[in-house]
């Protein structure tokens, strides 16, 4: 269908990110993420739980930022079971980040020196137990060298390379399944778990994805477009999801 | 059993160097009256150990802390928190950032007298460089696997903020989350609460299913009322986060002059009752 905004075909490769993640717990970190993962339940992945990002998990699926009355709950999922629950392994995370290089290490920490910092940012909060308890994926709406580095000031998340130094014993349940930013979605898909060009979104290029990006990029022979919504699923993002359009406020078109 | 006591006096149990443990989550039922009775008092040099919000924000304003254990300090609906993050990048206090589970687990071997929990959460990460001192442990059983062994957070003094108590000491939450202030109160020394309303014991289970009774006297050494006490941080469902003020504080800490307006306005107020009248005075003045 034509007619899709680019903030529409993020919406459809986050919610990707989560087909054939079963009954767990799904964790989208941001409006796009939240969109992308609410498209998910509607139509592919109904089986996925998820929170209404205070303390229960609801069984139905609100509009964002416009809830159209109580939620439906069906458990209750305060901080102590989310922990839990990353423990177990039984959880699917979409956090963002302020740096991600080309392993996927992820930094939300802060910017220069640790001891004395340019720019704190959040610290580190859940990502370290996150990325080596269960899976990981990210979202970047502003791809950019600023944000692709070719390292990370400080790795909160950690990637390929520092877990395969850890050991198969304590990297078994580390996987990082794709990062989606607003030009492009990639993956650590290659032999050396090297971040790869996975699907280019419509109206980008190659060229516009390694100008913005700090470091050396997989990119295979043939690179195919990031899926377009479909019309149902453009429907749902309009009216069912996100009837206030946060998501052209994230990302333009 | 009556363990009523007062802001003062419970503030009055620190000393120079101890280390406080403060309850609540990012902007969410932190006992701020209490924080804003410890900005009134001379105390200093202190190690703050917390799931961090305004709290840590308005102590590094002060020049209160030397150290700030947490795996995160945010306000929320304002992501990042103006006043620590100008405290780091002056390199004014010392931080130990932990992954936010390693902190929960730091608390709990506490409470169990543990010197070590062991984990997964941190391996490989730069939790592990910027903290030299942590450890690791093996399994000692035949998988031999290789843990990071999360040393306790014991701290000296504790305070949280909860809906409701009485006078021994048993209190109540009624929002969606007791967060960790349990694991917070048993790894404490010196345990008090502060609450919205202190009610006869009869009434608690009136107030809340007997699952909010999650802190019962036996951990609580001192109970103070402090009505709107959490204020400017939401205390569901007494009330939410006072928004336009936290926006207003957050404004102020960019510029070191409106800052200076705002301690005036605000924080150098005598007492907790003074700046309560000044709060209601600003909510009717915004509604008229």
């Amino acid at each position: 269908m034509s007619g899709a905004t680019r903030a529409e075909v993020c919406a459809v490769a986050i919610a990707e990110a989560f087909r054939d993640d079963g009954e767990i717990l799904v964790s989208p970190i941001g409006n796009l993420p939240q969109i992308g993962a609410r498209l998910a339940r509607l139509s592919f992945a109904p089986e996925i739980l998820m929170t209404d990002g205070v303390a229960f998990l609801v069984a139905d699926v609100q509009p964002l930022g416009a809830p159209s009355g109580p939620s439906i709950v069906e458990g209750y999922m305060p901080y102590r079971a989310v922990f839990d629950t990353v423990w177990s392994g039984r959880r699917h995370v979409m956090m963002g980040a302020s740096q991600i290089d080309r392993f996927g290490n992820q930094n939300i920490s802060c910017i220069g020196e640790f001891q004395k910092p340019k720019a704190q940012l959040l610290g580190m909060r859940g990502a370290p137990g996150n990325t080596i308890n269960h899976t990981t994926s990210y979202w970047i709406p502003n791809h950019s060298k600023q944000v692709f580095v070719p390292k990370v000031d400080v790795v909160s998340g950690v990637g390929y390379d520092r877990a395969a130094a850890l050991g198969p014993k304590a990297s078994r349940f580390h996987e990082i399944r794709r990062v989606v930013s607003n030009l492009a979605v990639f993956d650590f898909e290659t032999p050396d778990h090297a971040m790869r060009l996975r699907s280019l979104h419509p109206g980008t290029s190659v060229d516009e994805v390694l100008a913005q990006t700090g470091f050396p990029l997989v990119v295979p022979a043939s690179v195919p477009a990031t899926r377009e919504p479909s019309d149902e699923e453009l429907r749902l993002i309009r009216e069912r999801i996100d009837p206030k359009g946060l998501r052209d406020r994230e990302v333009r078109s | 059993m009556d363990k009523r006591t007062t802001a003062a006096e419970i503030v009055a149990e620190l000393r120079d160097g101890m280390t406080l443990g403060i309850g609540g989550w990012g902007s969410r039922r932190k006992p701020m009256a209490l924080v804003r009775e410890i900005l009134r008092s001379p105390v200093r040099d202190l190690t703050v150990v917390t799931y961090g919000g305004p709290d840590v924000g308005l102590l590094c304003a002060a020049g209160k802390l030397r150290r700030v254990v947490y795996g995160f300090v945010s306000l929320d609906s304002i992501p990042l928190e103006p006043h620590f993050r100008q405290a780091r990048q002056a390199g004014s206090i010392e931080a130990v950032e932990l992954d936010e589970g390693m902190f929960q687990w730091g608390l709990y071997a506490a409470s169990l007298r543990l010197p070590f929990l062991p984990t997964r959460a941190g391996l490989g990460s730069d939790v592990m460089k910027v903290l030299p001192w942590l450890r690791t442990v093996r399994s000692p059983y035949q998988d031999g696997e290789e843990l990071l062994a999360v040393p306790a957070l014991p701290v000296d003094v504790a305070i949280v903020h909860m809906n409701r108590a009485d006078v021994r000491g048993n209190a109540q939450f009624l929002g969606p989350d007791l967060y960790f202030d349990d694991l917070l109160l048993g790894a404490a020394k010196r345990r008090f609460v502060s609450c919205e309303r202190l009610i006869p014991t009869e009434e608690l289970t009136r107030e809340g299913s007997f699952l909010t009774l999650r802190i019962h006297r036996g951990m609580v050494d001192g109970v103070v009322e402090t009505p709107h006490g959490a204020h400017f941080t939401e205390c569901p469902p007494d009330y939410g986060r006072d928004e336009a003020f936290q926006t207003e504080y957050a404004t102020a800490a960019r510029d070191p002059e409106a800052w200076k307006a705002f301690e005036q306005r605000w924080l150098a107020l005598d007492s907790e009752a003074e700046y309560q009248r000044a709060v209601a005075a600003r909510a009717n003045g915004s509604l008229q």
